[in-house]
């Protein structure tokens, strides 16, 4: 697939003997925002791991942005959101999304990291430890890490896991931005109302093969558990 | 370089706030040379049995502070965080190392003045080359210390492997460290024998860089 935003062609991935991940074949286009489902164990935290350069292939070729692999631009112009939030404890909130700014080559690493501080409504504890953050503060200032430098490409692991309405709201928000600015978004999930409003597209993955991928509908929009009584292991 | 100093600033703010592993191998180091001030006869000088027990002092205090290194970065998943952002491997690799360095650095500035004290050994008689000497080996140990803490910090037991991976691969460089130590605490200086333990720490030292330096991608992704 030229142009393509993420092109995964036939991934194998094996932990020991046990292949996590079974000949994954997905092109992602640019602008695309693909809810990726699956039971616990299907692979999607794998499959983004391995999109997101934290894990290798056994089998099969990963390219991000025509790149195979991982380069330096690629990642540069890549948000990651994984189950661990990113967020040093023991460094103030602004501290954080300074450290990542800098790494990111974000022009002016402070003045953003006060910015989207504020965007996420942590302005008032900047210069509080994240160690003293509430659960969801600090998932507010995990999304501030991986949107500050205005990615690309958007991985996110079950993004809307532990987050209250407010930060619910929030992160739909900011995706929309991004996604309105001609992001790509790919997340997992298991709250499917709050991904397929926002999916263009839905994939599903069952024990390690991706069985469907197609657009959202308004059907599915209007009853999400649509795709597993059609799709999954029971269907 | 600018990644590298971001890293090493990072890991010092951290350790400052937490004094997590300074304490405490600030605290090792004192309390085994106090019990070794015991044990041996100070009587005398210290050239014969001073480098040993500087070195091994400060080889078992490392290994405080470089189990800490990369294990830091498991809350949270950090290390995901830092892997999947533009930092090359060789800048996180670095930064770490710098960070490390100027942490047993610190323990080393606290302990030999009490060594100095509780075993009568004149270590400022010659300051340039105890310097030398220690941040040489200490950038060995430095090296070693902190690639096998990226590869042990998946490991269950990490704390416990660290030492037992990383002891026999420090072997040369404390061995021209206590050498060049004990003939620094006789009072001699270094003479044309000594050079060549100088020049195997220099040597150890760009070696294993370099080897770290080309394989931390391969650990860090693994």
């Amino acid at each position: 697939m030229s142009g393509a935003a993420l092109d995964v062609r036939a991934v194998w991935k094996y932990f020991g003997d046990f292949p996590a991940l079974r000949a994954v074949t997905l092109g992602v286009a640019p602008g695309e925002c693909l809810a990726m489902l699956g039971r616990n164990g299907a692979g999607k935290t794998t499959l983004l791991k391995i999109l997101a350069g934290l894990s290798t292939v056994s089998q099969g070729s990963v390219s991000v942005f025509g790149s195979e692999g991982h380069s330096s631009g690629a990642r540069r112009k890549t948000g990651v959101l994984g189950h661990g939030i990113g967020i040093y404890d023991e460094l103030s909130a602004r501290e954080n999304l300074e450290l990542f700014g800098t790494l990111y080559g974000v022009a002016n690493p402070g003045q953003t990291a006060l910015d989207w501080l504020e965007r996420v409504g942590l302005n008032h504890v900047a210069h509080a430890r994240a160690r003293e953050f509430s659960r969801g503060m600090r998932q507010r200032l995990a999304v501030a890490r991986a949107f500050l430098h205005a990615p690309d490409l958007l991985l996110l692991d079950e993004p809307f896991t532990a987050l209250d309405d407010r930060s619910i709201a929030l992160l739909q928000r900011l995706l929309a931005e991004r996604l309105a600015a001609g992001a790509t978004v790919v997340m997992s999930t298991h709250q499917l109302r709050e991904a397929m409003e926002l999916a263009t597209h839905w994939a599903l993955l069952v024990r390690g093969k991706l069985v469907h991928k197609g657009e959202r509908t308004p059907e599915i929009l209007a009853d999400p558990a649509w795709v597993y009584r059609n799709y999954g292991e029971d269907s | 370089m600018r990644h590298v100093l971001t890293i090493a600033w990072k890991d010092l703010r951290s350790e400052l706030r937490t004094k997590e592993s300074i304490n405490a191998a600030a605290a090792f180091s004192m309390v085994i040379l106090v019990l070794f001030s015991f044990v041996l006869d100070i009587s005398g000088d210290a050239r014969e049995f001073g480098g040993g027990l500087l070195w091994l002092v400060f080889a078992f205090a490392g290994a405080l502070v470089l189990n800490r290194s990369f294990a830091r970065e498991q809350s949270n998943d950090c290390l995901d965080a830092l892997v999947a952002s533009p930092l090359p491997g060789w800048a996180l690799f670095l930064g770490k190392a710098l960070a490390n360095f100027a942490l047993l650095a610190v323990v080393e500035l606290i302990a030999l003045p009490v060594f100095g004290i509780l075993f009568n050994a004149d270590w400022l008689r010659f300051p340039g080359w105890i310097a030398l000497t220690c941040a040489l080996a200490t950038w060995g140990m430095t090296v070693i210390g902190t690639m096998f803490s990226a590869l042990t910090v998946n490991l269950r037991l990490r704390e416990l492997m660290l030492p037992v991976l990383v002891y026999p691969m420090l072997i040369p460089v404390l061995m021209a460290a206590m050498q060049l130590t004990s003939a620094l605490l006789s009072g001699t200086g270094i003479t044309g024998d000594d050079w060549v333990w100088v020049k195997l720490l220099i040597g150890f030292d760009i070696i294993f860089t370099s080897l770290s330096l080309a394989l931390i991608d391969v650990i860090l992704v693994n």
